[in-house]
């Protein structure tokens, strides 16, 4: 056991020796987390939104309201011709334009129906998407409140899919599949490196040759690696709530089993790698390319797995993340316990032993 | 002469890759303090048969052991009796001097306060003792194969299987590496040595020369040379490759 322990302490030795390596395990996460969270976003602020309303009655008018006190736009004037949408857009003072018809409330109470307009500056695909769904929301809102007889003049089935996200906050999907990517990235690619590296400077020579058994130097390696990686999970939930509010509803210690076991299965493709390669580039190139793409492609962290092709939902079906994804945001914004996450926990722990099983064989493999 | 224990006893021993014969029925012995240099150009099959001594690799047949310790059922037991020093001189650059010592010093199991005095007198010896906070990379090359040796025999091994050990230093430390070797032999260390530097066989007890994975010559240098009508190990190992 004391020879174990020397051996790990030099481990850790050398990752807080390393500038880079201490860099990747530290910087990273914090920076990923800050640029995904305030850049990537996919919440919307200060929209700016055009009138044009051709009835002027009461109600377009609380409904203009409406939307400028939702907090989410902010008025760009009012125009009175068809023309001017698209000066709006081309000068860039406005995004979305509300058009109200003519004859708005007497529509709205003796036939039931009314039509709203509401035309977007696609040029920002994304940022229009957003701005629409979100104007409907409001909008929706309203007219409900108003009479429940009302007849809404759209039909919108956002609803249900922004449940546990009211706000549409961008952050709370982001932060399960950061943790997935980070977590992979670390585990899998740091240990893939370090272990290719005792290769490379032939030291792994050495420890095979003293008493240390392969296993014992595969868990010394990897040991620092374990408790950094949790470290570092912890973190990325402490930052989603301390600096944007995303709650843990489930229960916290299932969360951290959950990591730990995704850990260990991160930990173990990265030997896995670490045996199959001669250099530390070839395992990095491995490990990013092999790894780090298709957990933020596949993984329904970017790209929602429902809008792929079907034979890329069945490679996403193969994909660590995929799953990692799904608990963590079941834990985390739905509070759901074990009763509803067994499935895909148990697709996880047969992926971690099979990927164990797989180094210890490529490792005895190697050995003869 | 007397006779001296078989501290390695090799006998018939066969290692093939797919249809590759690597090591084509080697049978011989190393006497317990002796120097055995195991010579052959690249690629003759040294460093597959020291492998499989070491433990770091299994025969295909044979029949081996190795500090009186078969090498299919006992090699943990082999490992603990053995050093060994890779031609890479490999000792962890981000390390210093002083850690590398005492993480090798625990693999072998040695408790801190042998290893702390064990360091003092090693350093001393070695005239390395100002280096022993600095980090591996930042001391010379000639250095850096001396504590390689020194962190092999540590533990004070039966016998230290050295691979290679003087590539890229120069002749004056090349004397002096075998000149640590020597000494080593003296506390009673055998010294199993891979090297294609035909000179430096002159300095081994015996040799034995492989050529396309089999033992064309065994014995001391001194016979070799007469029995080869030679001058040097390196008319020696001509002669032999050309036949």
């Amino acid at each position: 056991m004391k020879r174990f322990f020397g051996f790990v302490k030099k481990e850790f030795q050398h990752i807080f020796r390393d500038k880079r390596t201490l860099l990747i395990l530290f910087g990273l996460p914090i920076v990923m987390i800050i640029l995904f969270g305030f850049v990537v976003s996919t919440e919307i602020r200060d929209v700016k939104v055009g009138i044009w309303d051709r009835s002027m009655d009461q109600a377009s008018i609380r409904a203009t309201q409406k939307i400028f006190s939702s907090g989410y736009f902010v008025p760009a004037g009012y125009i009175d011709h068809e023309e001017e949408i698209g000066e709006l857009f081309r000068s860039g003072k406005a995004r979305v334009v509300v058009v109200f018809e003519e004859g708005f409330e007497r529509n709205l109470l003796r036939e039931d129906r009314a039509a709203i307009n509401l035309i977007a500056d696609a040029s920002d695909a994304n940022t229009a998407q957003l701005s629409l769904t979100y104007l409907q929301g409001v909008l929706m809102t309203y007219f409900q409140s108003m009479n429940q007889d009302v007849e809404v003049p759209w039909s919108v089935n956002m609803k249900s899919r922004m449940f546990y996200n009211e706000e549409m906050k961008g952050v709370y999907m982001f932060i399960p599949g950061l943790m997935a990517l980070i977590l992979v990235l670390i585990s899998a690619l740091m240990t893939s490196v370090t272990i290719a590296r005792e290769k490379e400077f032939g030291t792994m020579e050495l420890l095979l040759a003293s008493p240390l058994k392969p296993r014992e130097i595969i868990l010394g390696k990897v040991t620092p690696y374990v408790l950094l990686s949790f470290v570092n999970a912890m973190t990325i939930v402490l930052l989603g709530f301390l600096v944007f509010d995303v709650p843990v509803r489930g229960s916290l210690w299932l969360l951290m089993l959950i990591c730990m076991l995704y850990i260990t299965l991160a930990l173990s493709l990265g030997v896995l790698i670490s045996t199959n390669v001669k250099t530390q580039q070839m395992a990095m190139f491995i490990s990013l390319l092999g790894l780090m793409l298709p957990s933020i492609l596949l993984s329904g962290f970017i790209f929602p797995i429902e809008n792929m092709p079907k034979v890329l939902q069945w490679f996403s079906a193969i994909m660590p993340p995929r799953w990692f994804i799904v608990i963590v945001k079941n834990i985390m914004l739905k509070g759901t316990g074990f009763a509803f996450i067994w499935k895909e926990t148990l697709i996880l722990l047969g992926m971690t032993i099979f990927f164990i099983l797989a180094a210890v064989k490529r490792f005895k493999i190697r050995l003869n | 002469m007397e006779v001296r224990e078989h501290i390695i006893e090799v006998k018939d021993m066969v290692k093939k890759y797919g249809s590759f014969t690597a090591n084509d029925h080697l049978s011989f012995h190393v006497e317990r303090g002796e120097i055995f240099g195991f010579l052959g150009a690249n690629g003759a099959g040294k460093t597959t048969a020291m492998r499989i001594l070491c433990g770091l690799s299994y025969p295909t047949s044979g029949e081996i052991r190795v500090a009186g310790h078969d090498v299919y059922r006992e090699r943990e037991r082999i490992k603990r009796k053995i050093g060994y020093m890779s031609q890479k001189f490999s000792l962890y650059e981000d390390l210093t001097v002083s850690e590398n010592i005492h993480l090798y010093a625990g693999i072998y199991g040695l408790g801190r306060k042998q290893i702390v005095v064990r360091e003092e007198q090693l350093l001393e010896r070695l005239g390395l003792a100002h280096v022993r906070n600095r980090l591996i990379r930042e001391i010379p090359l000639g250095w850096k194969q001396k504590l390689a040796f020194s962190v092999a025999i540590f533990h004070q091994p039966a016998i230290v299987f050295l691979d290679e050990p003087t590539g890229g230093v120069d002749p004056i430390t090349r004397r002096q590496f075998w000149e640590m070797i020597h000494d080593a032999t003296e506390e009673g260390i055998t010294v199993f040595v891979t090297t294609h530097y035909m000179d430096e066989a002159e300095y081994c007890d015996r040799v034995s020369i492989m050529v396309d994975g089999r033992i064309d010559a065994l014995d001391t240098p001194a016979a070799l040379k007469q029995q080869y009508e030679s001058v040097n190990m390196n008319e020696v190992f001509l002669k032999l490759a050309r036949s």
